[in-house]
């Protein structure tokens, strides 16, 4: 193998350098629930106190873990499993649904949200399984518009389910079989209200705690503990059998399919728990916002966990929640406060002298999937294997398991050391000097279709 | 009766509009094996342009919209405005793919869909959020009856017949008769032993991006004219009609492309018609799905001389 130059990585400043790893991970994993327990209450004073500092407000910490949530379930498809799912808020929208059918006034139907979220995932799996067994068997390109397609097909049907008529045929007697006008899921308006997750003890708050918009803080303490359950069960499957079967087929599905791993089931076991973590997430919004309607569950939304999963570094789980919390805030915070209070104002007053529309209209927060779409382009060409990858992601993405791939059986180093990089992607990047040797990308073979 | 006949004539104007953006998604996937994801939006971009073209025509040079002046002159902008969106299709595979060529399959197609937010944001910054009306220049007055009485099609549908099939021809022949639409084909099927023939694999790559934004270009002016509207989600909307219709044709090939454009406009039209207009997009997705499960070569995928 060609020992070249290994290319130049900028190295994120390491505060726990000489801890091991185990020691390092359990402060970080302290301080971050620390972190998380404190910084709602102390948020406005931190506010008022440095005014000047982009603060995230706690509903935005909400959205990021949720986004979270929705990023760690993708992450089991497109990062274990290496599948392109372009349509994967539909399955955010099924969980959102099912818990607006279950628990509000539309249909008179109370179930209690903690019963309910239950059933959402169940449904968010159901159909994934039945939109992923016909369909898993697809190329990688195919699969994403597959998806992608789907994910129109759920929001278009909820939207026009607002108003259903359905009859027979006129010559097989025109019996009308529902409606006529029925309205199944409130249509454009969506549904409102839902009932927001309870727990029934009283307190200074009232007769029970509720989990709603009305109640951040709260409802951040619930999401940040969804949030928890969704890592820890992530981790679990990653280090599971079932999860190394899902490397195995990404890296090389007719090899694993080889060592008896059956593919088929194994990818459909990747799809459906993927969607269920959507659908997870799409419980909670739902109730949490106590309002859902369909055109908030679009195209851009799967992008935007794409987008997170490719920032954070694909298949890896501390990469994809950072990723997570970043876009969300640069998204919902920090484009804003650069906009009202830097960029807005010289650009607009720059228009008005010029007269040119499109500056004197200037307005940060519009351009926020230019920014997004530029960064996707960026780290594609530059650091395809995300801010904080696995081992096995950057040595692929650098041309490592491509050139094993094209010479292997030609060196029994070679492939040495194709085994040895398979074994360290089971655990998160230890450090960086264990990155085994990098092809430079100039030395890529050529063709790899 | 003569309503089916009217909803296919409308279907089979749509059609011819849908194959000749489909016809872009379908070089490129020929050559590089890349769903093109900016390309509806390369084509959403002609729309703007056109819309930009008029206001500039109608209301700066102060030319009533029913004149045949400003009928000539928009298309006369034709040209103009299709180089344009060449320029920024081949601009793209510049910048965003082809440092991605020898990369995972995946990369160059989260690129895409990068660029393709990129341009959607560019179209909502240009036009705004919501749907701007393009000046009716286009007559929309009925052109040829039926011999009970009611109109069959107007001016407009003519319109898009004459724009669209010349093109469609001119294409079909410089792919298959000239020596550049040679080296396409080459390129198409052995990108490294076409580059060991002599043929400049980076150009030849970069010509077929240009043809297709360029088609993607004329695409877009045709639908302004025709709906009387642009949008930045157009190329969203079109954009899955005119992949599934690449799709359906079976991708890589060019008569595939055009069958399928027609065989989507005209269920798209007949949907419109008697089902109704809002579950149109759910069948022609379904329809997709459908054909990617059963058929994932599409209707015409063995004649593979013609992949181009």
């Amino acid at each position: 193998m060609t020992t070249a130059a290994r290319p130049r990585r900028v190295a994120l400043p390491d505060p726990f350098r000489g801890m091991d790893r185990k020691r390092r991970e359990k402060v970080i994993l302290i301080g971050v629930i620390l972190l998380a327990i404190v910084y709602p209450i102390v948020f406005r004073s931190l506010e008022s106190a440095f005014p000047f500092i982009p603060w995230p407000g706690t509903s935005v910490l909400i959205i990021c873990a949720t986004f979270a949530i929705l990023a760690l379930g993708l992450n089991i498809v497109m990062g274990f499993a290496g599948l392109l799912d372009l349509g994967y808020v539909a399955f955010y929208a099924i969980g959102a649904y099912t818990t607006a059918f279950l628990a509000s006034p539309h249909f008179g139907i109370h179930i209690s949200w903690w019963v309910v979220v239950v059933i959402a995932v169940g449904a968010a799996a159901l159909f994934g399984i039945l939109l992923g067994a016909p369909t898993l068997k697809l190329r990688g390109d195919y699969l994403a518009i597959v998806t992608l397609g789907f994910g129109e097909i759920v929001r278009i049907v909820f939207r026009n389910l607002g108003d259903v008529t359905l009859a027979l045929p006129a010559f097989l007697g025109g019996a009308v079989l529902i409606g006529p006008n029925a309205n199944l899921t409130g249509g454009n308006v969506g549904i409102n209200p839902i009932d927001p997750p309870t727990i029934p003890i009283p307190g200074p708050w009232g007769n029970a705690i509720v989990f709603s918009n009305q109640n951040p803080i709260a409802s951040f303490y619930l999401v940040a503990v969804l949030l928890g359950i969704t890592f820890l069960v992530c981790v679990r499957l990653r280090d599971s059998k079932l999860g190394r079967a899902w490397m195995a087929i990404r890296e090389d599905e007719t090899a694993a399919a080889a060592m008896g791993i059956n593919t088929v089931t194994t990818k459909l076991l990747a799809f459906s728990l993927g969607a269920s973590f959507s659908g997870f997430a799409g419980a909670f919004t739902g109730a949490y916002q106590t309002a859902i309607f369909a055109e908030s569950f679009n195209f851009a939304v799967s992008i935007l966990v794409v987008v997170i999963i490719i920032l954070g570094g694909i298949g890896s789980l501390r990469g994809v929640v950072i990723g997570a919390f970043a876009v969300q805030y640069v998204n919902q915070t920090l484009l804003r406060y650069l906009g009202d209070q830097v960029l807005n104002d010289p650009i607009q007053a720059l228009g008005a002298s010029t007269g040119i529309a499109l500056l004197r209209d200037f307005n940060l927060v519009n351009y926020n999937y230019l920014i997004f779409g530029i960064i996707l382009a960026v780290m594609m060409i530059r650091r395809p294997e995300g801010l904080f990858p696995v081992e096995t992601a950057r040595a692929e993405m650098h041309g490592i398991g491509v050139a094993a791939e094209v010479t292997a059986g030609s060196s029994d180093e070679l492939a040495l050391a194709e085994e040895v990089t398979v074994v360290e992607g089971i655990e998160e990047p230890v450090a960086e000097e264990t990155v085994a040797e990098e092809t430079p990308p100039a030395d890529r073979p050529g063709d790899v279709r | 009766m003569e309503e089916l006949v009217k909803a296919l004539t409308i279907g089979v104007a749509n059609g011819l509009i849908i194959a000749l953006i489909a016809i872009g998604y379908t070089l490129v996937y020929g050559i590089l094996e890349l769903i093109n994801f900016a390309h509806a939006d390369v084509f959403m971009l002609g729309t703007a342009l056109t819309y930009f073209a008029l206001e500039v025509i109608v209301v700066s040079m102060g030319l009533p919209a029913g004149s045949l002046t400003a009928l000539v002159l928009i298309f006369a902008a034709l040209p103009f405005i299709a180089l344009l969106t060449a320029s920024v299709n081949a601009s793209i595979e510049r910048v965003a793919y082809r440092p991605l060529r020898n990369a995972p399959r995946v990369a160059p197609l989260i690129s895409a869909i990068g660029m393709s937010f990129v341009l959607q944001n560019v179209g909502l910054i240009l036009l705004g959020p919501s749907q701007k009306a393009v000046e009716p220049v286009l007559p929309k007055n009925d052109l040829v009856f039926f011999p009970s009485g009611p109109a069959w099609f107007g001016i407009d549908e003519v319109m898009v017949v004459a724009v669209t099939i010349p093109l469609l021809l001119v294409l079909r022949w410089f792919v298959g008769s000239t020596r550049q639409g040679k080296a396409m084909r080459a390129t198409a099927q052995d990108r490294d032993a076409s580059g060991l023939m002599g043929i400049d694999v980076n150009r030849t790559i970069s010509l077929t991006f240009l043809i297709a934004g360029g088609l993607a270009g004329a695409a877009g002016l045709v639908v302004a004219l025709y709906y009387g509207q642009t949008w930045f989600l157009f190329g969203f909307q079109f954009g899955l009609l005119s992949f599934t219709a690449a799709v359906l044709g079976g991708i890589g090939n060019l008569t595939g492309a055009t069958l399928g454009g027609l065989v989507i406009g005209i269920i798209s039209a007949l949907s419109d018609r008697f089902l109704e207009a809002k579950w149109t997009s759910v069948l022609v997705f379904s329809i997709l799905i459908l054909v990617l499960v059963l058929r994932p070569t599409g209707l015409l995928s063995e004649k593979v001389s013609e992949r181009a």
